[in-house]
């Protein structure tokens, strides 16, 4: 098999659309609420998680015929949690504004559903290789969305993107306000609702039959 | 899946433990020094916005050691106490003695002008968590020059607006005195402070109990202060 045959590609990609993460298999959807509010926080959170599910993903497959069974929880959880850790150390160090404003969030990745998912469905019985791509791909599809929606809510809600001012002060001046809603996490969800409702009625397979 | 012994798992486990703790203890150390550094640069870079002064975090340790001249720890009565950085004094470890022993840490700018400002730090709470802030005194030790407040985890667009400008500009040229030497503090107006009321600022709508938690701890923050501002004024 290569290195990227269409199974192996179907693995990165799936997750961006049809197998979506957030959208489809509706997880991860709490930080996707509280981190949403600036585009930088995204994509950092995203980096994060993508890191966190690609590596980890790669780790408990390459110790798979070697975890015993009964306590294969807790290594998986163990793994995870030291993965968590490092990204939280280096973003302190490294990015220490996007560090605070994503505060107890980058912890809390220990308990995204999809990581310990993707371990459990995925990494326990696949070979290395894929399941660092299933890692990849997953952790790609749930920063997607993140930035889908962190752009909407910091373009509309603060007037910004990455902190630069994008409307234009004559907006401002001719009476457009910063919609107020757009920093609430409420917002995030009905974008998420949103988001959720374009790609069904693009994707015509994700509408369950009757 | 194999069914592995006991003993096995043991193995595993505490193999695992330690590899992992090694790891994580490498990490933290070698990264200590980058985020040690950052909380610093975070520190100048809100004691020089509180006297007006912005920065980057590439900048800020430059201006502060170009601004801020010096910086000394006195004690109740207002008088220096030896021995101790103003700079690394932990106001939270402070905060849990009894007010009559608490160490008060005191910065002192020099302004473009050529004048002094006087920075105390603050720390109180807020709705959800710690609120926190310097603020900024005119030579007369009354007249306040600049404030800045930052805060943990604020509600978004309501409390945590205690952290702009908007909030923080109408504190300047407030006091904290009246006749002279009765400390007042200055009050957080739900409703909006009255005209030209000089001890008082408007609150922020939806944000009473963050408003009310910072008018407190200007309160309790500022009146450790009274006999040092007393004393030292000119």
């Amino acid at each position: 098999m290569s290195i990227f045959s269409s199974k192996n590609v179907k693995l990165l990609s799936g997750p961006l659309n049809l197998q979506n993460p957030v959208t489809v298999q509706i997880l991860g959807i709490c930080s996707a609420l509280a981190v949403t509010v600036k585009l930088k926080n995204a994509i950092v959170m995203g980096l994060s998680v993508i890191v966190v599910t690609a590596i980890s993903n790669l780790v408990i497959s390459m110790l798979r015929n070697y975890i015993p069974s009964r306590i294969r929880i807790i290594v998986q959880l163990v793994i995870v949690a030291t993965m968590v850790i490092l990204v939280d150390q280096v973003l302190k160090a490294f990015v220490y504004d996007v560090s605070k404003q994503l505060s107890v969030y980058v912890g809390l990745i220990i308990t995204n559903c999809i990581i310990m998912g993707r371990l459990e469905a995925f990494a326990m019985g696949n070979k290395p290789w894929p399941s660092f791509l299933d890692g990849l791909g997953n952790g790609a599809g749930y920063a997607m969305i993140l930035i889908i929606i962190a752009f909407f809510r910091e373009l509309f809600g603060s007037g910004t993107l990455m902190g630069f001012q994008i409307m234009p002060k004559a907006f401002y001046e001719a009476g457009y306000v910063n919609n107020g809603m757009m920093i609430m996490p409420a917002m995030a969800l009905i974008l998420v609702g949103c988001i959720i409702w374009f790609q069904r009625s693009y994707n015509k397979e994700l509408i369950e039959k009757e | 899946m194999k069914n592995f012994s006991n003993t096995y798992i043991f193995i595993f486990s505490a193999v695992m433990v330690v590899l992992v703790a090694l790891l994580l203890s490498t990490a933290a150390m070698n990264l200590k020094p980058y985020q040690d550094k950052n909380i610093e640069v975070e520190k100048k870079q809100n004691i020089l916005a509180s006297v007006k002064i912005s920065s980057t975090p590439d900048n800020a340790v430059e201006l502060y050691a170009k601004y801020i001249t010096s910086s000394f720890v006195v004690n109740n009565n207002g008088e220096k106490v030896d021995g101790l950085d103003a700079f690394t004094l932990d106001i939270k470890n402070e905060q849990s003695k009894p007010a009559k022993e608490r160490m008060l840490p005191v910065f002192i700018a020099s302004l473009e002008n050529g004048s002094n400002a006087y920075v105390a730090p603050l720390r109180g709470k807020g709705l959800w968590g710690p609120i926190w802030g310097y603020m900024s005194f005119l030579p007369d030790m009354n007249t306040v020059y600049g404030a800045v407040f930052d805060h943990q985890g604020e509600t978004p667009g309501l409390g945590a607006e205690i952290a702009t400008k908007s909030f923080q500009q109408p504190f300047e040229g407030k006091q904290i005195f009246e006749n002279s030497d009765q400390f007042v503090s200055i009050k957080v107006h739900k409703g909006g402070a009255k005209e030209g009321d000089i001890h008082g600022v408007d609150a922020i709508s939806g944000g009473t109990i963050t408003s009310k938690g910072l008018e407190a701890m200007l309160d309790s923050c500022l009146i450790l202060y009274k006999p040092f501002f007393i004393q030292n004024r000119q």
